[in-house]
């Protein structure tokens, strides 16, 4: 690695873009007055081209690599400005991206994409196949670290017959390929760029490019006018950085920002209290409380069911979350739900949990070391807290530790724990999802605790077929599999809160947090 | 050396630097012993999905592979040399970062302590013309109120209700430099300087009535007073001007403190400060950033120390003397 020379070249990109931002600032209108500007709001009408939109963020991205982003800022920003070969669409079905189409052999063992005509990156060149080869070679290559290589496990080599067409070969039949693809860890490149100069100057082909950054503060996009779909409408987004979200409310009722993501419940109701627009959507993401099978304590599958039968999940939902939200089972993507009556303890019974007990040899009661982490997000300790005294009455003893996020993410990643309250990310396929976590070769499944002959070759199975008629019953089994041996408690999935101010139409809010319909968001 | 270790000022100076290495080799150990790497506070849960080269590679990449000792010296030759470091979140250099983030603190911090004497002293000087009467109560309440509530809550509530009512939030506008619009720059400051100097006013006021107190008492106000000196220059010439001693002190203490940065204020006002500079440093685990930020602000206190102290000699020239 030449560690010096990279860092040379990033000192004087970093300043080349301080002297743009300082450049590019001044010369920003103030969106507060363009939309006051007097005209009637129709609402429903198409809004028209042009606009720039403020948008509150707590943070700066903590990085501008498309293929290391997990932080909500990061991937919202970096799906403004990159695509991908698959997208999703505003119900998270698979549609086309930069791949036009693409066609499955029958054995499933070869995808072949159609790349689209004349799209063409941010810093002028044409997208084509070697790109695409490029970009999937390094995501899979250990050494870039990327965080989605493991979605790539299944494929065995990356092909560029011609200019306009990728085959992939794989080693297994991988349904969830597809699905895998179109996240924004798997943003295609240029083939000639080096990771380290992406970090400071973006070059992708999304329906944005990056104008202005001044780290801590705020960083701009503008409308790129050779996007190869719809154009968007607005002139620039603006993500400015106000850490508090009380403050963000605070600057949407004043006029200086436009629209926001929230997640604090508390906080949603003030803003809706204050008249701004508040838009609700279920969450991928998941409440759990994960079990831990590999420590002694847990081993026992009656110990477990005692867990579950012990708890009242809307009780958690409504104490901790002040009930905005929905008790769950293992699968939350629509397409596969898991129906949350479809266990064995659907309404809490402390009789059959103590039952469970007695069958585990532990009428006298067992402890349960729990993690929990605080600032993560901001119902953890109330849920566990719940969780405590409800276990409490079956015999069951939460120790909780409440860890600062750092510390807890060093737990959670070296397993050491019997319990952790979690929130964990979802993701549109099931696959994707929960193979990772409960298949004996998944690199989560340390964390998870928990595997099965069982659940390996059902897991097997659904990847083999890309029919959802043939996968469902398939998904439907897998989380019966969990919730009967209880391999972790599914509490409730969560909302998030779109604050809009009166003139922003257009924008969609999605299940996994995408902010992808910046694109077709406008002001009137 | 030993003639020149008694000169006072060489004496300060080799303390303070002995203090900012202290404040180094603290940073450096405090921030290692906390758990969590830069590798975990940008990935969060998902570094469980790390492979071990996955892991190893992102380690040589944020340079955590290096011995304790190799890190921390090249560190200290770097600041040697004026580099700070580098941000890998923010994609700059420490120095540059420092150089954004200083002035806005400062800029708070000046306006504030200018603000806090402005209410501190004269209500001191009121409080204490008439001890224990009804003006002194009033003067102690407000001197309680703004010792007890909180900044974050105080912050908060006057955002909320100005942009509620008035629509007047120049915070949410996003942070303009002094250079950029002057205006906007200073309605930004006010209301973070006027939350802060609620919290500070309250301990100079303090400082100011006893002082006042303690001084009025002595034989010379009393022999000025038989002298005939007309009241309000018996207490600005002789009153006051003695009493600037312990007023100067904690006001230089307050004002080293704002220097580290009043975080919940910034938080609140989005005011891009070195306090935030320092709270993202930490939740990133950016170790450069944290201990160069640290030291820059150790620096800062060390200055403000050594003012302090050769404003005494303006003030007094008994410790002119000494």
């Amino acid at each position: 690695m030449q560690r010096g020379s990279r860092r040379g070249g990033l000192f004087a990109a970093g300043f080349a873009t301080l002297a743009l931002v300082l450049a590019a600032c001044s010369a920003t209108p103030q969106p507060s007055d363009t939309s006051s500007a007097g005209a009637p709001a129709t609402t429903g009408a198409a809004p028209a081209a042009g606009g720039n939109l403020v948008v509150g963020v707590t943070s700066d991205p903590n990085t501008l690599d498309p293929w290391k982003a997990t932080q909500f800022q990061a991937v919202a920003v970096l799906q403004t400005l990159y695509g991908t070969l698959t997208e999703f669409d505003k119900d998270l079905n698979v549609v086309p991206g930069l791949a036009t189409s693409w066609d499955v052999s029958s054995d499933g063992l070869t995808v072949t994409f159609h790349l689209r005509q004349g799209v063409t990156f941010s810093d002028g060149s044409t997208l084509s196949s070697a790109d695409v080869v490029s970009s999937l070679t390094k995501i899979k290559d250990k050494a870039t670290a990327a965080v989605a290589a493991a979605s790539l496990a299944s494929v065995a080599s990356i092909a560029a017959p011609d200019a306009s067409t990728v085959v992939l070969t794989l080693s297994a039949p991988d349904a969830a390929l597809l699905a895998n693809l179109a996240v924004i860890n798997m943003a295609i490149v240029p083939a000639k760029a080096d990771e380290a100069t992406l970090a400071t100057t973006p070059d992708g082909t999304g329906p944005f490019v990056l104008k202005a950054h001044t780290p801590n503060q705020s960083l701009t996009v503008a409308r790129n006018a050779a996007y190869w779909g719809d154009k968007a409408l607005l002139d620039t987004v603006e993500f400015r950085v106000i850490p508090d979200q009380s403050s963000i409310v605070s600057a949407m009722q004043s006029g200086n920002v436009q629209m926001s993501v929230l997640d604090d419940p508390l906080v949603a109701q003030t803003a809706a209290a204050a008249g701004l627009t508040i838009q609700k959507t279920p969450q991928l993401s998941y409440h759990v409380l994960q079990l831990n099978a590999s420590r002694s304590v847990l081993s026992d599958v009656n110990v477990r069911l005692a867990i579950q039968c012990a708890i009242d999940r809307q009780q958690v939902l409504d104490t901790a979350a002040l009930g905005e939200g929905e008790v769950t089972g293992p699968i939350t993507s629509p397409a596969y739900k898991s129906d949350p009556n479809d266990r064995p303890c659907p309404t809490r019974d402390v009789a059959k949990a103590k039952d469970y007990l007695a069958k585990a040899g532990k009428s006298g009661g067992v402890t349960i070391d729990t993690i929990v982490s605080t600032g993560e997000y901001s119902t953890s300790v109330n849920e566990a807290q719940n969780l405590q005294s409800q276990l409490a009455e079956a015999g069951i003893t939460l120790k909780l530790e409440v860890l600062e996020s750092g510390a807890y993410v060093d737990r959670w990643v070296a397993a050491d724990f019997d319990a952790a309250v979690a929130l964990n990310g979802g993701r549109p396929d099931p696959d994707g999802m929960y193979s990772r976590y409960f298949t004996s070769t998944g690199n989560l499944n340390k964390v998870a605790g928990y595997s099965s002959p069982t659940l390996d070759q059902l897991f097997v199975q659904g990847r083999a077929s890309s029919d959802p008629a043939v996968r469902k019953p398939i998904y439907k089994k897998i989380g019966e599999e969990l919730e009967n041996n209880a391999a972790w408690v599914w509490l409730f999935t969560g909302y998030n809160y779109t604050a809009t101010v009166k003139g922003v139409t257009g924008f969609v809010p999605m299940a996994n947090n995408s902010l992808q319909f910046l694109r077709t968001t406008g002001l009137s | 050396m030993r003639t020149l270790l008694r000169h006072t000022l060489v004496r300060r100076l080799v303390t303070a630097l002995a203090t900012l290495f202290g404040v180094a080799v603290v940073v450096f150990v405090m921030l290692r012993a906390i758990p969590g790497s830069q590798i975990t506070a940008n990935l969060g849960i998902e570094t469980a999905a790390l492979t071990p080269e996955q892991r190893a590679s992102l380690e040589a990449y944020y340079g955590l592979d290096r011995p304790l000792v190799v890190q921390f010296f090249s560190w200290l030759g770097g600041l040697l040399t004026g580099n700070l470091g580098w941000s890998s979140r923010a994609h700059t250099s420490v120095l540059a970062l420092t150089a954004q983030a200083l002035p806005v603190t400062l800029e708070l911090a000046l306006l504030t302590i200018v603000l806090s004497l402005v209410i501190g002293v004269p209500l001191g000087m009121l409080s204490a013309s008439k001890p224990n009467s009804a003006r002194d109560a009033a003067g102690q309440v407000v001197g309680l109120a703004g010792l007890s509530i909180p900044a974050f809550l105080l912050a908060t509530a006057l955002l909320s209700a100005l942009s509620a009512w008035l629509h007047w939030n120049p915070n949410g506008a996003g942070y303009a430099s002094p250079g950029k619009d002057l205006g906007l720059n200073l309605e930004q400051m006010v209301l973070p300087a006027l939350t802060l100097a609620f919290g500070i006013a309250a301990p100079i006021m303090r400082t100011t009535r006893s002082a006042v107190l303690e001084i009025r008492s002595e034989d010379f106000v009393r022999t000025a007073r038989a002298k005939g000196v007309p009241p309000r220059r018996l207490q600005a010439r002789h009153v006051l001007r003695n009493a600037l001693v312990p007023i100067v002190t904690m006001t230089g203490l307050q004002f080293g403190y704002l220097l580290g940065g009043a975080v919940v204020v910034e938080q609140v006002f989005s005011l891009p400060g070195i306090g935030r500079q320092v709270l993202l440093g930490i939740q990133q685990k950016e170790y450069a950033t944290v201990q160069s930020t640290v030291l820059v602000i150790a620096l800062a206190f060390v200055v403000v120390n050594l003012l302090t102290d050769a404003l005494y000699r303006l003030i007094d020239p008994r410790v002119r003397a000494a």
